[in-house]
């Protein structure tokens, strides 16, 4: 009943191509950013921030970054972890190479360490149609996993093979290294993804967005009237992977603090993005998010009710999570590609008729 | 020249160099196999299976089990071992059912569906199959003997694995088997006719939905011998998923609607990341035979992208 | 329209000896013709007569192994399907290629593609999006919101072209289409699978296209009546060479044609 948008006539295109252009929505959108910045960072547990919510917001962002490939673009990548990898040992290297470095920038540079990188397994496999994206990526995930285990370079030659962040602060917070405290990391990490967020959201719908989703629903169509597919899709690609280097880069500094690479961000992990797109929503920013919350949120709840009530054994659990992972994959496949960020949209449709749906 | 240093190797010691070679042609028959059940499925259905390497571990790990006679889920002994020519043919039935239950749950509500749904699909398939088969028969590696002879002999100066000439000898048959069945029967003919044109396979009577039944249902009895092959030289266990996935790298190579392709592209894989493994690995400490045959893929898609064997594509708006 | 016959002088497109084969099978031998600035052109003929070929050709997503065109005086080199977009070519398709997951508007902001200032909307200014690119965007909006407007769709502005009538589809790529301030529009069946309204509704619409802009169309259509009506000259094709050229009432007295339709054996 109050959520409406009767009444609410645009007269400008200004008004028209807001992101939320129903005033309910900007309001909802209001709150909640409220409650991110102003209530969530005073209240959790220290497993509250690092089990669940920063996790979250890391896992967010590469799901927004595979989102713009899969989801938007149409090409499918295999390699997210390898590409969350270049991230981190990236972020790694600079950060220790260059002590006075703004971490921010630090961040960025990863980003584009691993755009330059998905250029590279890119250009060979995006000038042809089909799924030779996927094999490449797969080629990046199995390759780069290798460099950065065998090539002590890449971890300052630490004879355990992991990467270590050192400390690091931003305006005067610490959030990396041991002694950042968990509510900073997680207000950096909330930060970040907003932003992030945005951007993406601002690129999908302008131009490039469109070509994009011109290549994903009909490339030959979108080549006839002018777009290059080979450049747009290599485009996505590189933004895609920025995204995710990125993601990989706070993955490392913002919430593990120290990984193994190799192990860290193995192909495990790339399903693992491809299954947040997908269930979240593919072709859809807020799916990114839902998608993240779920897969993150879902192994932790279906290991306390298989081990913790009916006593299972953790590993019959785990195999219970790839049935249930799997079968929703399909589930969501067949019923709704569009994930639980379309469900959420007929939710709102249902409510903005209620309670006269005619 | 550092690099070229093996060269020399290879040429000084010819004998050891053929043994590797033949290493890299066993494992590529592996290869051959699972790119062999993608193949098929690629052609007759256009959806391109990331689950053939999940199927051929299933495939092993029941074939395991009811030789063993395992109780699936409870995973006690139920004192009932099947032998190894029962426990095959059950195991093949389990293929076709399962490939009964893949059309009727998976394929038919996706039907006419964008190809990269489908892909996604069968990779939510290959989870689903992987946590059903550990559930079902348990996820510790499991030893898998069904009676091939093993041992060794010499040939000149060469030690050849008893095994491995069955190996091939297998692998070969089956190809035989496949394109007697695709060229001389009525059943491969219409499979054929649905990998040229699903309409006009549809337009002269062919059922569609049978044909891909019958097309799984092969792709799962190729996985079964793959599975059994694999799961006998190196054990049944999850990795051999992972292996199977090299099965794509082989599909760039060989072109993925070719049969003969598959085989070969399997072959020059194997070859391929063995001896560099075994020539150049050391150089560099080694395991690049994890990454070898997709790195190869992808410095051969720069030059012949539709494969050696694939057919040039014409499009149409 | 053909009654009074309009006078055209400026060639536009001329295709000279054209041939295209795939492998063995031969779709297009040896034809040749021209298009003047301003005309409708219809390419008319029985099925598998190769007459979308010869749109792929002229689209350059189809390169003939032999003859060549020359457009706007110059002969064309072999060009990619974006280079000939570029150069002025629009076209829509036999069976709509619409992108199905998009709007209608969004569907025809796509047609302005090669109008939108690259430098405004690279990544970073569309990342902000707030200052050119959202500049760039209004001014694009506006042009597409004319095309709406002429080709009364307002209705359907913001509903994904997926859920659209058959009928609808057809208009929107249309629209598409325009959205590049085409020279040469190209409309392969623009009425396939239409009623008799939609189709009088679509006559309209290339008229006044035609008329309003001045834009060159070359249609492929099997309405004959259709043809007939709106054309200024229809060339012949079958079984992949030309058979008859000129202006409609010649072509429907030509015995060649009139064999074509009706299946005289060859």
């Amino acid at each position: 009943m109050f959520y409406r948008e009767a009444g609410q006539l645009k007269s400008s295109y200004a008004g028209d191509e807001a992101i939320f252009p129903i005033v309910q929505d900007r309001w909802a959108m209001a709150v909640l950013l409220l409650f991110v910045f102003g209530v969530l960072p005073f209240i959790g547990t220290e497993y509250f921030y690092q089990a669940i919510l920063i996790p979250v917001m890391v896992y967010s962002v590469a799901a927004i970054g595979l989102n713009l490939l899969t989801g938007y673009c149409g090409q499918l990548s295999l390699g997210t972890g390898a590409f969350m990898a270049v991230g981190a040992v990236a972020c790694f290297k600079l950060a220790t190479a260059f002590p006075e470095m703004n971490l921010i920038i630090v961040f960025v540079l990863s980003g584009l360490v691993a755009a330059g990188t998905g250029l590279l397994f890119g250009i060979p496999s995006l000038r042809i149609k089909g799924f030779y994206l996927a094999v490449a990526t797969l080629a990046a995930q199995f390759f780069l996993s290798w460099l950065f285990n065998k090539v002590t370079w890449f971890q300052n030659y630490a004879p355990s093979g992991t990467i270590t962040m050192p400390p690091r602060e931003v305006f005067g917070f610490v959030i990396t290294g041991a002694h950042a405290s968990a509510e900073a990391r997680f207000v950096f990490c909330a930060i970040v993804v907003t932003i992030l967020a945005l951007a993406a959201k601002n690129i999908v719908r302008g131009p490039i967005g469109r070509s994009w989703m011109a290549i994903r629903d009909q490339d030959i169509a979108a080549e006839l009237i002018g777009y290059r597919p080979f450049q747009t899709k290599l485009m996505a690609f590189s933004v895609s992977s920025f995204y995710v280097g990125f993601a990989g880069a706070m993955a490392f500094a913002l919430w593990l603090g120290s990984v193994e690479t190799a192990e860290a961000f193995d192909i495990n992990q790339s399903f693992q993005i491809l299954f947040m797109i997908i269930i979240g929503g593919l072709g859809s920013i807020l799916g990114s998010f839902l998608g993240a919350a779920f897969i993150v949120l879902m192994p932790i709840i279906l290991t306390n009710v298989f081990v913790g009530i009916f006593d299972m054994q953790a590993v019959t659990a785990k195999h219970i999570e790839f049935i249930v992972f799997g079968g929703l994959i399909i589930f969501f496949l067949i019923v709704e590609p569009q994930g639980m960020a379309r469900l959420w949209q007929l939710t709102k449709e249902k409510l903005r008729s209620w309670p006269f749906p005619y | 020249m550092v690099l070229f240093a093996p060269i020399l190797d290879m040429v000084d010691s010819p004998e050891f160099f053929i043994e590797v070679i033949i290493g890299g042609l066993v494992a590529g028959v592996m290869y051959s196999l699972v790119a062999l059940g993608f193949v098929l499925i690629f052609k007759a259905s256009s959806v391109f299976n990331f689950s053939q390497g999940v199927l051929a571990l299933f495939a092993a790990l029941t074939l395991v089990g009811l030789m063993d006679g395992t109780v699936p889920i409870l995973l006690i002994d139920s004192g009932f071992p099947l032998p190894a020519w029962a426990a095959i043919i059950v195991t093949g039935l389990v293929m076709v059912g399962l490939a009964f239950l893949i059309e009727r749950i998976v394929l038919r509500p996706l039907v006419n569906q964008d190809p990269i749904i489908l892909f996604m699909s069968t990779i939510g398939l290959a989870f689903v199959l992987e946590g059903f088969g550990d559930i079902l028969w348990g996820s510790e590696v499991k030893a898998l003997d069904v009676g091939i002879p093993t041992g060794n002999f010499l040939i000149g100066e060469i030690q050849l694995q008893v095994f491995d000439m069955w190996a091939a000898g297998i692998a070969a048959f089956m190809v035989l088997v496949l394109a007697v069945f695709f060229q001389k029967t009525r059943l491969g003919r219409a499979l054929r006719a649905v990998a040229d044109d699903h309409q006009a396979a549809l337009s002269v009577g062919i059922p569609l939905r049978n044909i891909w039944i019958v097309v799984w249902a092969v792709a799962g009895f190729v996985a079964l011998v793959a599975g059994i092959m694999w799961g006998s030289s190196s054990g049944v266990q999850f990795s051999l998923s992972l292996i199977a996935l090299k099965a794509l790298p082989v599909l760039i190579l060989g072109g993925f609607t070719s049969v003969p392709g598959a085989i070969v592209g399997g072959l020059i894989i194997g070859v391929g990341e063995k001896v560099a493994e075994v020539y150049w690995g050391p150089m560099v400490n080694g395991a690049i035979e994890n990454w070898f045959a997709y790195v190869l893929a992808l410095v051969f898609l720069l030059f012949r992208p539709q494969g050696l064997f694939g057919d040039k594509i014409i499009e149409r708006v | 329209m053909s009654a009074q016959e309009r006078v055209f002088n400026e060639t536009l497109l001329s295709v000279e000896n054209i041939s295209l084969s795939f492998g063995a099978v031969k779709a297009i031998s040896d034809v040749s013709f021209d298009i003047k600035k301003g005309e409708i052109r219809a390419i008319i003929g029985p099925n598998g007569a190769g007459k979308t070929s010869m749109l792929n050709c002229i689209n350059g997503f189809y390169h003939p192994q032999l003859g060549q065109m020359v457009y706007k005086g110059a002969v064309r080199k072999q060009m990619k399907p974006h280079e000939t977009a570029a150069n002025g070519v629009a076209r829509t398709f036999q069976n709509v290629a619409l992108f199905r997951g998009m709007t209608t508007l969004d569907n025809i902001m796509t047609g302005r593609n090669l109008k939108i200032n690259k430098w405004k909307t690279w990544l970073l200014a569309a990342a902000i999006f707030v200052g050119p690119t959202r500049d760039e965007e209004r001014v694009h909006r506006a042009f597409v919101e004319e095309i709406i407007k002429f080709l009364e769709i307002e209705a359907i502005r913001k509903t994904p072209v997926g859920r659209l009538p058959y009928g609808l589809q057809k208009r929107v790529e249309l629209g598409r289409a325009l959205a590049a301030e085409p020279e040469l529009l190209l409309l392969d069946e623009p009425m396939a699978g239409m009623n008799l309204e939609e189709k009088q509704d679509m006559c309209r619409f290339i008229l006044d296209v035609n008329d309003e802009f001045g834009t060159t169309i070359a249609l492929i259509e099997h309405d004959m009546g259709v043809v007939m009506d709106i054309s200024d000259r229809v060339v012949v094709l079958d079984h992949g060479s030309k058979i008859a050229d000129g202006t409609p009432d010649e072509v429907k007295k030509n015995q060649d044609v009139i064999d074509a339709y009706l299946g005289v054996p060859h």
